[in-house]
């Protein structure tokens, strides 16, 4: 009895054992430079500006958006961005030009409630620099952009993290995306700069592997 | 005579139903014309301002209306009335106050609901009570304008029901608030 009690458990524990190293094989490698954003810590950005009647720059950003890019130091083609962002969070600091911007002359966030921006290719032009390539998806429209990409710095964090910074920077023309902002706005709104300032931290599977 | 009697109404319960009128149909026409102003048009930022301005009275001189209507004697429905007509009469009152109300509460908070002040022909801030509501301004702006469009639709029967009265029934229903009705 005794002996058949033994072999049951330590059966059990070989299965365990099993699952564990299958799984841990089976873990692809990639994961391990998988970044999620920072959204909830907010220590990420979505923000663009654009010229009002040619005399100022106006900012706003976008709220609420999440996620995920991966950064190999080694293999920097394995670089990657992914964000997919709530259009309807639009935030200009002023309740009524929000509401036009979400309307249908503009944005139409009725029609188009998100953006989302996939990167294709990443190009290193210097040192911590890049050119991202990727589709934005803007007001229904998909078109190719290139984000100028600056790495700002990485490395762990107090809190027993890991983490990673970045900005990228795009100039784009809404014309392109189907609204037609000179038209309502004057000819200083035929482009819009595009910012995207984020922090990740690293996946935990990262630290399994180190 | 100021105060009503309960045969006419005196005449604050008329200037104030007068410039009510005018209020809310000028209110529309303005909101509705507004809203469709390009943004290089020179009256963009003017004609909301006064839109705003002119909500606020209207808000102040309802509130007002409300405390008169308790304080003041009410001149009492005609004899010939039908009991749908008072029914209806009433409803529609009611209704039409009620959206005044939503209206004034809804475009308060189509301009505050970032934490913006709404001003008062730039001689009075009030300040923003409700925000950091996701998409308040959206929310509000499409229950103001549904409002909107309902209280002319109100206002329509209202004005259809004083016709009746005048030109079918041929009563004082519509000269007594005019003021013209000289029999008491």
């Amino acid at each position: 009895m005794l002996k058949t009690a033994f072999n049951k458990h330590s059966k059990k524990i070989l299965l365990a054992c099993a699952i564990a190293a299958s799984s841990a094989i089976t873990l692809p490698a990639a994961y391990a430079d998988d970044y999620e954003i920072d959204t909830r810590g907010a220590h990420a950005f979505v923000q663009f500006r654009i010229k009002h009647l040619g005399y100022s720059w106006l900012y706003g950003r976008f709220n609420e958006f999440e996620g995920t890019f991966t950064f190999d130091e080694t293999n920097p083609a394995k670089n990657a961005v992914n964000v997919d962002i709530n259009v309807e969070s639009l935030d200009s600091m002023h309740a009524e030009r929000d509401k036009h911007l979400r309307g249908e002359k503009f944005l139409n966030t009725g029609k188009f409630p998100k953006a989302k921006f996939v990167s294709t290719e990443y190009l290193p032009t210097g040192a911590g620099t890049a050119d991202l390539k990727g589709d934005l998806t803007l007001h229904g429209v998909t078109k190719s952009i290139v984000l100028k990409v600056e790495h700002i710095g990485g490395g762990n964090d107090p809190w027993g993290g890991y983490r990673n910074g970045f900005e990228g920077k795009v100039t784009i023309k809404p014309a392109d995306f189907g609204m037609d902002l000179v038209k309502a706005l004057g000819e200083s709104a035929s482009e819009v700069e595009l910012f995207l300032s984020v922090e990740g931290i690293r996946s935990k599977a990262l630290k399994a592997k180190k | 005579m100021l105060k009503n009697t309960l045969t006419n109404y005196g005449w604050l319960s008329r200037a104030v139903h007068w410039l009510s009128a005018l209020l809310v149909i000028g209110l529309f026409a303005l909101g509705l014309w507004m809203s469709g102003l390009s943004y290089s048009h020179e009256w963009y930022r003017t004609a909301p301002d006064l839109h705003r301005s002119f909500g606020i009275l209207l808000a102040a001189l309802t509130i007002i209306r409300l405390v008169w209507y308790k304080i003041s004697p009410k001149p009492t429905p005609l004899a010939h009335y039908t009991a749908v007509e008072r029914k209806a009469g009433i409803a529609v009152h009611h209704v039409l106050m009620l959206l005044l109300f939503v209206m004034f509460i809804s475009g308060y908070l189509i301009t505050t609901a970032k934490g913006d002040p709404i001003y008062f022909f730039n001689l009075m801030a009030i300040p923003s009570l409700i925000n950091g509501v996701d998409n308040l301004e959206d929310i509000a702006g499409n229950i103001h304008e549904i409002s909107a469009y309902s209280i002319i639709a109100l206002v329509v029967l209202h004005i259809a029901g004083a016709f009746k009265h005048h030109f079918i029934d041929k009563d004082i229903t519509l000269t007594r608030m005019l003021g013209v009705n000289k029999k008491d």
